[in-house]
C-alpha cells in the first residue's frame, strides 16, 4: 500500500492556480524528487501536504489517514516531517532547544504536572532531553547544543533543521532545497547524507531542488512541475532528454 | 427620523475627528510597522497649540489652525529623530514602549506646565441652521469639510507626488528602496511631519467642538483612533478614513439608543465582531508569509 | 550548582521575615505597604511576560484580567462567607477570583489562534473595555461608584507567598514542554506547528495560567486598598504593567522581578517631584529602550532560575554516555 497517496489535488490563490491536478503514489522507502522552474508550485506541493495551506480540490491519504483539513501540528505527529527552503530554525533558542520543541506531541506530561513539577514531568523531561541529545551526536551537533542556533554556521544550520525534522519520529520526510547555498563538493556529502539519513532512519523521502546532480544522482524517480502543472514524470535518464522538461527550464528557442 | 438624522450628523463630526487621528497613525505604521502610541498625546498637543495660538497670540482661526498644525509636525519630527530613529532596527515592541514613554512624557509635562484645563475661545462663529427639524451648526460643516478637504490632500499626495510614491515604496522595503536613491530619513521626517500635522488638525478642531481641554485628553481619544485605524485595516489610508467614520458613527449611535454606561459595551462588542470576521480590518491585507 | 541551596533558604528567610516585620514593627508601616504593592506588581509583570515576552504577543488586556480577580475576590470576602470566616477563607477567595480571571483569559485565547500582532492588540483592548463597562453596569457591585467593605486581609506573608508561588509555577511552565511550545510561537509560529506543536493548545494553557496570576494579584490588590472602581483598571493601568514588563526584561522571571521592583520602588522614590515624577519616569523609560531595548535583563535569566538539569542537559548527557561506555567496557 503506498505511503502517501495524492489524488487529483489543486490548489487556488484567489484566482491564480498554483498546482493543478497533481497526483502521487508514493510506496515506502521511495526516494523521489520535485523540480521545475522556480515559481512551479513545487513548494506549495510541500505547503498542501503539511496543511499550512488546505487543498482547494482533491484529497490526500498517509497511511491511509485523509490529510485534507488536519491542521500542520496533526499531520505532523501522524509521521511526516519537512525543511525549509529559508531556513526556519527558532533563532533565538539553544540548538538543543530547537531539536526538543519537535518533541512535543511525544511528551507524555499533561499542564498541571508541568505547573507543579509533579508525576511524569521528571521522567519525561530527561527521555526528551536524552533523546535529542543523541539525535544531535548523531548529527555531529551535540558539541553546539547549547549555542543559539543563528550563531550556527550556514551549513550546520541546515542539518540542525534536519535533525529538528527528525525529532517528530517520522515516516515520511519532505525536503525543500536541502542543497542551496551549497558547492560541488558539499552537494557530494548531502547525497551520501540523504542517503544514509534515509536508511538510518527508515525514511521515505521526497526532495525539491534545483542542482541537477543532486538530483540525477539520487533520485528513483521524478515529478517535473511548470505553472503548477506536471509535465513529466519518470525515471532521471528519461526526464533529462524530455522535451518539454527542456523547454520548461531554458524555453522554447534552446529546445526548438 | 430627524434624531436620527441628528446623531448622524454628530456621528459625521465625530467620525472626521476620529479619521483624522487615525490617518496619523496609519501613516507611520505604514511606513515604519510601528505603532506611534504618542500620537493622540500629539492631537491634545495640537489643541493647546491652538489654545495659545488664539488666547496669547490672539489670531484668528486660519492662523491658528496653520500653527498649531505647524507645531504639531515640528514636535513629531523631533520626535521620531530623537526617540524613534535609534529604535528602527530594535524589536517593534521596543519601539511601541518607547511612544508610550513618549505620550505619557508629553501628558504629563503639558500637566506641569499647565495644572488647570483651559478653554478655548469662539474662533469660528457659530451659527445655527434648520434643515427639515435638523439643526446644523456652521462649525460641523467646518469641521467635516477641513477634515475631508486634508484627507482628499492627503490621499493626493500619497498617490500622485514623487514623495508619496517613496512612502508607499518603503512601506514594502526599507532596506532596499534607500539603495535605490531614495532619501530614506527624508521620506520618514516628511511622513512623520504630515501625519502629525493631521492630528494637530483633528486638535484643534475637537478644540473648537468641546472647548474645554485637559492634558489627558488625548489618551482615550489616541486609542479610539488607533482602533479606527485597525478597523479600516492598518497601513491602509483609506481604512483609516473608513474606520475613522464607523468608530464615529458606532459610538453616536449607540449613545443615542443605549443607556450611556452600555455605550463602551456594545461599542467595543461590535468592534471585536467585525474584527472576528474580518481579522484584518476592512480594507486591511494579510502581509503574505513565504513558507 | 552546590549554592543553590541558598535559595530556598533565602525563601524560607524571607517568610519568617513577612511574619516578623508587621509583628515587631521592624519596618514603617508605610514602607511595608510598598513591599506589598511590589509582590503584587511581580505578579502582575511575572505573568503578562508569559504572553507578551515568552510567547511575542502584544496584549494590553491584563488590567481587565486583574479586575475580575479584584471583583470576584471582594464579593465572596464582603458578601458571600461568612464575616468572622473571611480571614481564613481569604485564600479560597483569590483563589476563586484568580480561576474567573482564568476563564476570562480562556475566552481571549480564542481569538488568538487567527490573529496576532497589533490585531491581537486590538482585541485585547475590547476585552479590557467590555469587562470595564460591564462591571460599570453591574449595580449590585457598586457599578461605577465601585465597590467596599474589603477587610484589609492583605499581609505581608500572603504576599510573599503569592508572588513566590506564581514565579515558580511560571517558571516551571517556561522550562516545560509547554513552556518550549511557548517560545517556538515567539520564534516562528508557522514551523512551530509544523515541528508538532499545538500552537492552540499552549496559546490557551499561557492565557489562562497568565490570566490566572492576574487575578489573584487583583484580588490581593484589592484587599490592601479596600476600595476598587472600574477606573482603576483602565488603559492606563495595563499600560503600567506593560512598561514593568518591558522595563524589566521580556521573556526573564528575574527581569520580571527587577522590572516590577524597579518601577514601584522608583515611583515611591520620586514622589516629592510631584508632577515633574511622570515627566522624568518616561524620559528615564525612553532612554533605557534606546541603549536596552529589551529590557535590562532581555531574553537572558538568572541562573539559579534555571532548573538545573535544563542547564546542564548536555553535561549529564556526556556523563551518562561515559558512564555507558564505562559499564560496557567493565563488563566486557
Amino acid at each position: 500500500m503506498p505511503l502517501l497517496q495524492a489524488n487529483k489535488v489543486t490548489h487556488y490563490f484567489g484566482g491564480l492556480c498554483a498546482v493543478s491536478d497533481f497526483n502521487l503514489d508514493l510506496e515506502p522507502h521511495e526516494l523521489v524528487g520535485i523540480i521545475g522552474p522556480n515559481g512551479a508550485g513545487k513548494t506549495t506541493v510541500f505547503n498542501l501536504i503539511t496543511g499550512v495551506y488546505r487543498a482547494t480540490q482533491g484529497s490526500m491519504t498517509f497511511d491511509g489517514t485523509e490529510l485534507v483539513g488536519m491542521t500542520p501540528n496533526q499531520i505532523t505527529a501522524q509521521g511526516i516531517a519537512r525543511t525549509f527552503q529559508n531556513i526556519r530554525l527558532f533563532k533565538d533558542l539553544s540548538v538543543l532547544d530547537n531539536v526538543r520543541v519537535a518533541h512535543y506531541s511525544q511528551v507524555n506530561y499533561t499542564p498541571i504536572e508541568a505547573l507543579l513539577q509533579v508525576g511524569r514531568y521528571r521522567a519525561e523531561e530527561e527521555r526528551v532531553a536524552h533523546h535529542a541529545m543523541d539525535l544531535l551526536a548523531v548529527f555531529k551537533l551535540d558539541g553546539y547544543s547549547d549555542e543559539l542556533s543563528k550563531n550556527l554556521p550556514y551549513g550546520l544550520q541546515r542539518r540542525l533543521e534536519i535533525a529538528r525534522a527528525l525529532a517528530t519520529n517520522p515516516k515520511l520526510l519532505l525536503l525543500d532545497e536541502p542543497a542551496a547555498g551549497m558547492n560541488p563538493g558539499e552537494i557530494n556529502q548531502l547525497m551520501e547524507f540523504i542517503q544514509w539519513v534515509r536508511k538510518e532512519f527508515d525514511l521515505t523521502i521526497i526532495l525539491i531542488e534545483h542542482q541537477m546532480r543532486l538530483v540525477m544522482g539520487i533520485c528513483e524517480r521524478l515529478k517535473v512541475l511548470d505553472f503548477g502543472a506536471t509535465i513529466a514524470e519518470g525515471l532521471p535518464k528519461d526526464i533529462q532528454n524530455n522535451p518539454k522538461v527542456l523547454e520548461a527550464y531554458l524555453g522554447q528557442e534552446a529546445v526548438g | 427620523m430627524t434624531y436620527f438624522l441628528q446623531q448622524a450628523l454628530n456621528a459625521l463630526q465625530l467620525g472626521s475627528i476620529y479619521a483624522l487621528i487615525a490617518l496619523g497613525y496609519t501613516m507611520v505604521y505604514g511606513i515604519l510597522t510601528m505603532i506611534n502610541f504618542a500620537h493622540g498625546d500629539l492631537f491634545m498637543v495640537g489643541a493647546f497649540f491652538c489654545f495659545l495660538a488664539a488666547t496669547v497670540l490672539k489670531l484668528p482661526f486660519v492662523p491658528t489652525l496653520l500653527i498649531s498644525m505647524a507645531g504639531v509636525a515640528l514636535l513629531g519630527v523631533t520626535i521620531e529623530r530623537l526617540a524613534y530613529k535609534p529604535l528602527r532596527q530594535a524589536p517593534r515592541v521596543s519601539a511601541i514602549i518607547t511612544a508610550l514613554g513618549v505620550g505619557i512624557f508629553l501628558e504629563n509635562f503639558t500637566l506641569a506646565l499647565n495644572p488647570y484645563p483651559q478653554h478655548i475661545p469662539t474662533l469660528i462663529a457659530n451659527t445655527t441652521f434648520t434643515l427639515g427639524g435638523v439643526s446644523i451648526s456652521s462649525l460641523q460643516i467646518i469641521i467635516v469639510v477641513l477634515s475631508i478637504a486634508l484627507m482628499i490632500l492627503l490621499d493626493l499626495i500619497v498617490r500622485r507626488t514623487m514623495v508619496g510614491m517613496a512612502m508607499r515604496a518603503i512601506s514594502w522595503d526599507k532596506t532596499v528602496v534607500p539603495l535605490m536613491g531614495v532619501p530614506l530619513n527624508l521620506v520618514i521626517s516628511m511622513t512623520f511631519a504630515i501625519g502629525t500635522s493631521l492630528g494637530g488638525a483633528a486638535g484643534v478642531m475637537y478644540g473648537l467642538a468641546y472647548p474645554v481641554i485637559d492634558p489627558y485628553m488625548g489618551i482615550i481619544i489616541g486609542w479610539k483612533a488607533f482602533i479606527s485605524a485597525v478597523v479600516g485595516g492598518i497601513g491602509n489610508i483609506r481604512g483609516a478614513m473608513i474606520g475613522g467614520f464607523i468608530l464615529g458613527a458606532v459610538e453616536i449611535m449607540v449613545a443615542a439608543f443605549f443607556p450611556s454606561t452600555y455605550r463602551d459595551f456594545v461599542a467595543f462588542t461590535l468592534l471585536l465582531i467585525l474584527l472576528i470576521f474580518r481579522p484584518y480590518g476592512i480594507l486591511g491585507k494579510p502581509r503574505p508569509q513565504k513558507v | 550548582m552546590a549554592r543553590r541551596w541558598i535559595l530556598p533558604v533565602l525563601l524560607a528567610v524571607g517568610f519568617l521575615l513577612s511574619f516578623a516585620i508587621p509583628q515587631f514593627g521592624l519596618l514603617d508601616l508605610y514602607v511595608q505597604l510598598i513591599i506589598m504593592y511590589v509582590g503584587i506588581n511581580i505578579i502582575l509583570t511575572t505573568s503578562l511576560n508569559l504572553i507578551n515576552g515568552y510567547m511575542g504577543e502584544f496584549s494590553v488586556g491584563h488590567a481587565g484580567f486583574m479586575a475580575v480577580g479584584a471583583y470576584v475576590a471582594s464579593i465572596l470576602t464582603v458578601s458571600v462567607f461568612p464575616s468572622n470566616l473571611a480571614a481564613w477563607l481569604f485564600p479560597v477567595a483569590i483563589v476563586l477570583g484568580g480561576v474567573a480571571a482564568g476563564l476570562v483569559g480562556l475566552v481571549v485565547a480564542f481569538p488568538s489562534f487567527k490573529t496576532r500582532g497589533d490585531y491581537l492588540a486590538i482585541v485585547t483592548l475590547a476585552f479590557l473595555m467590555i469587562v470595564k463597562s460591564v462591571i460599570e453596569n453591574i449595580d449590585a457591585v457598586g457599578g461605577p461608584r465601585g465597590f467596599l467593605g474589603m477587610e484589609k486581609l492583605t499581609t505581608l506573608p500572603w504576599v510573599f507567598f503569592w508572588t513566590v508561588l506564581s514565579v515558580w509555577v511560571i517558571r516551571n511552565l517556561v522550562y516545560s514542554n509547554f513552556g518550549r511550545g511557548v517560545f517556538s510561537i515567539r520564534e516562528d509560529e508557522i514551523a512551530s506547528d509544523l515541528m508538532s506543536v499545538n500552537t492552540q493548545q499552549v496559546k490557551v494553557i499561557a492565557f489562562v495560567t497568565s490570566s490566572f496570576f492576574a487575578g489573584v494579584a487583583g484580588g490581593l490588590f484589592a484587599h490592601v486598598l479596600q476600595f476598587i472602581n472600574p477606573r482603576v483598571f483602565d488603559i492606563i493601568k495595563s499600560t503600567d504593567i506593560l512598561i514593568m514588563v518591558y522595563l524589566g526584561g521580556i521573556g526573564s522571571l528575574a527581569g520580571s522581578i527587577l522590572g516590577g521592583t524597579i518601577y514601584t520602588v522608583l515611583l515611591e522614590v520620586l514622589r516629592p517631584l510631584g508632577v515633574w515624577r511622570m515627566v522624568l519616569m518616561p524620559l528615564v523609560l525612553v532612554l533605557l529602550m534606546i541603549y536596552r531595548p529589551r529590557g535590562i535583563m532581555g531574553l537572558r535569566e538568572f541562573r539559579w532560575f534555571v532548573p538545573v538539569r535544563d542547564l546542564l542537559a548536555s553535561q549529564l548527557w556526556r556523563q551518562a554516555k561515559q558512564k555507558e561506555v564505562g559499564d560496557a567496557s567493565s563488563a566486557s
